[in-house]
């Protein structure tokens, strides 16, 4: 695990990044005064590059291309134990949402590959069926990863216990809720 | 009481036994609910992963339906889909320009006005009430109960406004109106990993390992949990975290109203007690427990 190496080199920060995550958060990433706190109860600390902590500290840097390419904001669980915790009232988990969009509007590599592709088949089964079907989401995100296996010992029980919905859900007006998700794109434009 | 329903998508397929349970659970104890027509998915944690206004346009638009429903508000059974919900209530009430973004989206505005609950709300309610005892049709004694609150329950306070956001109690509440014993235990609010499971099921299987090794060594014959997701990843992945930690754990995992239901008299068949992955029925008998139907 590289947790703090890449932080040694002296480099300038990127212009505007801190007002940016700031803008598009609604959280004041400036007063984070390093208690580690988000750290310490973060329960996927473990797994990540960067401590939650450490991420505020670089954000407050300018440190742009260390953070948006980190593995820390794809692997956060979005469980909120930072945000409950965080003395100075700051909504990390916010705060990691939106690094998340900035790095894929952006363009910067991903970590953890899996967590876009499970944000994208979630949505496109969404805006398709207006609710979840899971046994299609689950063949598609399988499909699209690779692991064709996972979770398939699953099935049958599932199945046979009826928890699995072999055809999707079907619910009235779609067209009318496509068009509401459509409209969703058009107003982030204005 | 009555109150307009949002099952979520979970409630119809994996977690079937939690919404049966729940109509069973409801009309014993006098719950009418009626649910949202044609909700749609709330989006759960994908959507403001993806995009923060698609994130309050989805549960604002079920919230509109509601509205248009005369009930007292709207309960929820699944903990994601609650805090969707009350996020975008939050997000309404206090920020003006996301309030006329989510009506452009709409094609209304919505003001933020519908009140929502979690299921464990109103039956809380009913449960304090002076005779309840006197409706059960058994006493659960002997049984030892460790309640799992996870985390979009209780987190973050300022949205979900629910109980004590690192003790609460609400779900042990129900542990105790039905005569079991709720152990006390370090992980009630601790994150099981959530949707990794989909995409590090690694992390799942030690976060969830940690949960139920807590609930195994505080004494508890059972986990108790009031979401649909936490109830998947602790029973639906139980075998993964054995095989992930080399141990045998073997702990049935109910929802909060498969218990309250078995305390009521209501038929295992009726309460899903046949549909989890670890088998609840042995260790209940164990405990004296009368099981209906399984």
């Amino acid at each position: 695990m590289r947790r703090s190496s890449r932080v040694t080199d002296h480099k300038m920060g990127s212009a505007g990044f801190l007002e940016q995550v700031e803008a598009d958060s609604g959280e004041k990433v400036r007063i984070c005064y390093q208690c580690g706190k988000c750290s310490a109860g973060c329960p996927v600390a473990y797994s990540m590059d960067l401590l939650p902590n450490q991420l505020m500290r670089l954000v407050q840097l300018g440190l742009k291309d260390e953070v948006l390419s980190c593995s820390t904001i794809w692997l956060c669980a979005s469980c909120e134990t930072c945000a409950t915790r965080c003395p100075r009232e700051i909504g990390i988990a916010r705060v990691m949402d939106a690094l998340r969009h900035m790095a894929r509007r952006e363009h910067y590599p991903v970590q953890v590959r899996e967590v876009p592709l499970f944000v994208s088949t979630f949505i496109s089964n969404l805006k398709r069926f207006g609710r979840l079907w899971e046994a299609g989401f689950v063949g598609v995100f399988n499909l699209r990863t690779g692991h064709l296996t996972k979770d398939m010992g699953k099935a049958p029980g599932m199945l046979r216990k009826g928890k699995l919905a072999l055809l999707p859900p079907r619910i009235k007006g779609m067209d009318k809720i496509r068009k509401m998700i459509k409209r969703v794109e058009e107003v982030n434009r204005q | 009481m009555k109150l307009a329903f949002y099952p979520g998508c979970t409630l119809e397929s994996t977690a079937r036994e939690y919404l049966d349970s729940t109509i069973a659970v409801a009309k014993a104890i006098g719950i009418e609910l009626e649910e949202i027509p044609d909700w749609i998915c709330c989006g759960s944690t994908p959507a403001h992963m993806a995009d923060e206004l698609l994130s309050i346009s989805l549960p604002a638009y079920n919230l509109q339906l509601a509205r248009r429903m005369d009930t007292e508000g709207v309960t929820v059974a699944c903990a994601s889909c609650y805090s969707r919900l009350r996020a975008a209530n939050h997000a309404v009430t206090t920020d003006p320009e996301k309030r006329a973004k989510v009506g452009k989206v709409l094609g209304g505005d919505y003001e933020g006005d519908v009140p929502v609950s979690h299921l464990l709300e109103p039956v809380g309610e009913i449960i304090k009430q002076p005779g309840f005892e006197s409706r059960l049709k058994q006493k659960l004694s002997g049984l030892k109960v460790a309640s799992y609150y996870g985390c979009l329950l209780v987190r973050p306070p300022e949205i979900t406004g629910f109980d004590d956001a690192e003790d609460p109690r609400s779900m042990d509440r129900v542990v105790e109106a039905v005569g079991a014993e709720p152990v006390d235990w370090r992980f009630k609010v601790e994150c099981c990993g959530a949707a990794l499971a989909f995409t590090r099921p690694e992390i799942v299987e030690k976060l969830s390992g940690q949960i139920l090794e807590d609930a195994r060594d505080s004494g508890a014959d059972i986990v108790l949990v009031a979401c649909p997701l936490c109830h998947s990843n602790l029973d639906l992945r139980q075998c993964d975290i054995e095989k992930f930690l080399g141990v045998d754990l073997e702990i049935p995992v109910l929802y909060f109203t498969q218990l309250l239901g078995l305390a009521l008299g209501i038929s295992c068949k009726e309460l899903g007690l046949h549909k989890h992955t670890i088998n609840p029925v042995p260790i209940l008998r164990k405990r004296g427990i009368t099981v209906k139907g399984c």
